[in-house]
């Protein structure tokens, strides 16, 4: 990675014994890339807290003075609350609360998939051709319940906010797919769809006009036509074929947005942050993820693992095999409940600290370039601006001396 | 059917609840959908073909066996079972009609996935006692979110198809889902975000005619503290001299730092086993049976998973 503020050559685990430290792993500097950046995608699959970690991106980066917005696709109803988003309506709204001495503000929206999709089709054809789309049944399937459209829209959405010019970084949460690979791939799908072969195919018969389509169709796709009318259905054929005929105008249109939204994720100016917990099947979508972006040429900020537990370095020393043996001595003695209580819980927390360091050195063997912040588990979710400041500034390893003890 | 919100350990309880049900010599299959190969990594073997393998054996002479549904290639088998088209198939998805029916037309790659496993479910096998070829199919479903969505697969492609073979497949794969056969289990932590996904996907749920099985919930912690001590440490009120006696006495030193590190520990855990208490006050406000799963902290593998079978037929879930 070219740019500097990437590679501070620092060791950015929190949780390792001192003993085990893994060489050098680079620290991401998240303050310089707020302050640098113009667009940051949050991405990594579901429940790893998402979300939360865009929202206090976008909030940190605003009270450092940056006018920030954050999309947001399928916020927890009461962090949707905590930013003032009660309801969806698809535009960015000021967020009440933040501290903007430094000269920056905060906005955030929900993504709104099926309103942003009318909008695209309002703004590119004419009013009986946007009439005729958006009352046809498989266009409003389509809109509303295709698993990539919302990831196309929140590519689209991100487009607008960028075209606008009005905020310096744009923090984009990316939907809850089952894969984090979606959100790359969906766009470019649901694109190829809209001016590919079949449609195209589909395409001539309904010029053709009204119910000679079906004819036609036998006619020009032989045993495909056959075959597709067994599969969905002669009514379906036909919502498909006058929804490609009223798509037909925007085609254009529709390509060169999704081409050009996706140049803007590759441009300068852009970072991806992979967020995964300290798990293994969350982390295994953080590494395809890296790869991934690495293939495709995108830029990677870093990996955030969310929500570890490490050990404060003046526990460390005490390992589990000491503290519970030490609390097994108690015990028969039934002598200091209370220690040998704490010294389990102690010994259960070495543990989980220790799988999720393994966990996260399988990440960092297998990409040693890749920079790394740790974020610690809070006792509850975060609800409030409170809360997602506490995020930010672990994020910003605003702790880290506190953590090295 | 299993589901739960991402994270919540979801293909670990839907692996066990399949090793439960072949416990005792029954044969099970245990599917998933979403083309990640978790049932592979969670029972280590190889990735899943798009063809039934045995994975595990079960106590008592069980076995499960997994597959991975491909939306695409159970197309092509529909295809071919029903219109003998496997190669004309095959050149559909040339020209994108394969990729148009699978990833882009709604709801019809969940009519695919479903329609699935309707067919491993009817399957007959007249060697087999009970005649089916499998006496459960368990089902690693999409998450929470999506679940009745997914499931309701009549109301998903009802504006998109009003007749024709999508409709009939689709109504077809509904009245299984809807049946008594069928039950919808769904996985949670003891988290504020889960639970409510869990509330409303009951609902949801409920809404759609679906049968609510049970509420797993996963990764619980064991309470270590003796109930005055845990009201005390989430309170910052511990007894910090008892503690460093304590430890004294086990023959570790005392030092100011570590007690202070033990006790934000046992902060943590406190506040932790709390929050738990109160969101299983929620879970069981929902009415269901509900099924317990401790955290394992040295991670999920195959053991664990029979020891979590284990502990699901004790709990009953299950025989």
């Amino acid at each position: 990675m070219s740019d500097g503020w990437m590679s501070k050559a620092e060791t950015a685990a929190s949780g390792v014994p001192a003993g085990s430290r893994v060489p050098a792993v680079p620290v991401l500097d998240v303050d310089a890339m707020l302050d640098s950046e113009k667009i940051i995608v949050c991405c990594g699959s579901g429940g790893v807290g998402k979300t939360t970690i865009a929202a206090a991106l976008a909030l940190r980066a605003a009270e450092r003075g940056r006018r920030a917005v954050v999309l947001t696709i399928d916020p927890a109803r009461r962090l949707a609350q905590s930013m003032g988003l009660s309801e969806l309506d698809n535009n960015p709204r000021e967020v009440v609360g933040v501290d903007c001495s430094a000269g920056g503000r905060l906005d955030a929206m929900m993504l709104d998939m099926k309103r942003t999709f009318d909008e695209i089709v309002l703004a590119h054809t004419t009013p009986d051709r946007a009439r005729q789309l958006l009352d046809n049944p498989f266009y409003q399937s389509l809109s509303s319940s295709f698993a990539g459209t919302q990831e196309y829209m929140a590519m689209e959405k991100l487009g607008q906010l960028d075209a606008t010019g009005n905020w310096d970084l744009i923090v984009v949460d990316t939907p809850p797919t089952r894969s984090a690979l979606d959100f790359l791939d969906a766009p470019s799908r649901l694109g190829a769809f809209l001016d590919g072969r079949l449609l195209r195919l589909l395409l001539a018969p309904a010029k053709a006009g009204g119910k000679m389509y079906l004819k036609v169709v036998g006619v020009g796709l032989g045993m495909f036509g056959k075959v597709l009318t067994k599969l969905v259905g002669a009514q379906l054929l036909t919502d498909v074929s006058q929804f490609v005929a009223a798509l037909e105008t925007m085609f254009g249109g529709f390509r060169q947005r999704a081409d050009q939204t996706y140049r803007l994720l590759g441009a300068p100016g852009t970072s991806f942050v992979v967020v995964a917990a300290p798990e293994a099947a969350a982390l295994r979508e953080a590494s395809y993820f890296v790869d991934r972006l690495d293939a495709d040429g995108m830029p990677l900020a870093g990996l955030v693992v969310n929500r570890v537990h490490p050990v404060s370095s003046a526990a460390r020393g005490l390992t589990v095999e000491r503290s519970l043996a030490a609390a097994e001595t108690l015990g028969e003695h039934a002598e200091h409940p209370l220690a040998a209580a704490v010294l389990r819980i102690h010994a259960e927390r070495v543990r989980l600290s220790a799988r999720e360091n393994r966990l996260r050195e399988r990440f960092t063997s297998a990409h040693p370039d890749t920079s790394l912040v740790e974020v610690d588990a809070l006792a509850g979710d975060v609800h409030d601006l409170d809360g997602l400041r506490t995020v930010g500034a672990a994020l910003a390893c605003d702790e880290l001396l506190d953590r090295a003890g | 059917m299993v589901t739960g919100k991402g994270g919540t350990g979801k293909t670990t309880a839907a692996g066990a609840l399949a090793v439960a049900l072949a416990t005792g010599g029954q044969r099970v299959l245990l599917t998933e959908v979403e083309g990640r190969q978790q049932i592979a990594q969670l029972f280590d073997t190889p990735p899943l073909p798009y063809a039934e393998r045995k994975v595990a054996s079960a106590p008592g002479g069980g076995e499960v066996f997994a597959l991975a549904i491909d939306a695409e290639e159970a197309l092509l088998e529909y295809l071919e079972m029903f219109y003998n088209l496997r190669r004309a198939g095959r050149a559909l998805g040339k020209i994108g009609a394969i990729d148009f029916a699978t990833t882009i037309a709604p709801g019809v790659r969940d009519v695919l996935l479903t329609g699935k496993v309707k067919e491993a479910v009817n399957r007959p096998d007249a060697t087999r006692p009970g005649g089916r070829a499998y006496d459960a199919v368990v089902l690693d479903a999409p998450p929470t979110g999506r679940i009745a969505r997914f499931l309701n697969v009549t109301a998903e492609v009802a504006g998109l198809a009003k007749m024709g073979p999508i409709r009939a497949q689709a109504d077809s794969v509904m009245a299984v889902m809807r049946s008594g056969q069928t039950a919808v289990h769904l996985v949670t932590l003891l988290e504020e975000m889960p639970v409510q996904e869990t509330v409303d996907g009951v609902a949801d749920l409920r809404a759609a005619g679906l049968q609510v099985g049970g509420v797993i919930v996963n990764m619980i912690r064991t309470p270590l503290l003796a109930d005055g001590d845990l009201e005390r440490a989430g309170a910052g009120r511990l007894d910090v001299e008892e503690l460093a006696a304590g430890v004294k006495v086990a023959g570790i030193a005392p030092r100011t730092a570590l007690i202070d590190a033990l006790v934000a520990e046992a902060a943590q855990h406190a506040r932790r086993v709390a929050l738990e208490t109160t969101e299983r006050g929620e879970v069981e406000a929902l009415g269901r049976p509900v099924y317990e799963l401790p955290l394992v902290a040295d991670g999920v593998d195959v053991g664990v998973v029979y020891r979590f079978a284990e502990l699901l037929r004790t709990q009953r879930m299950v025989g």
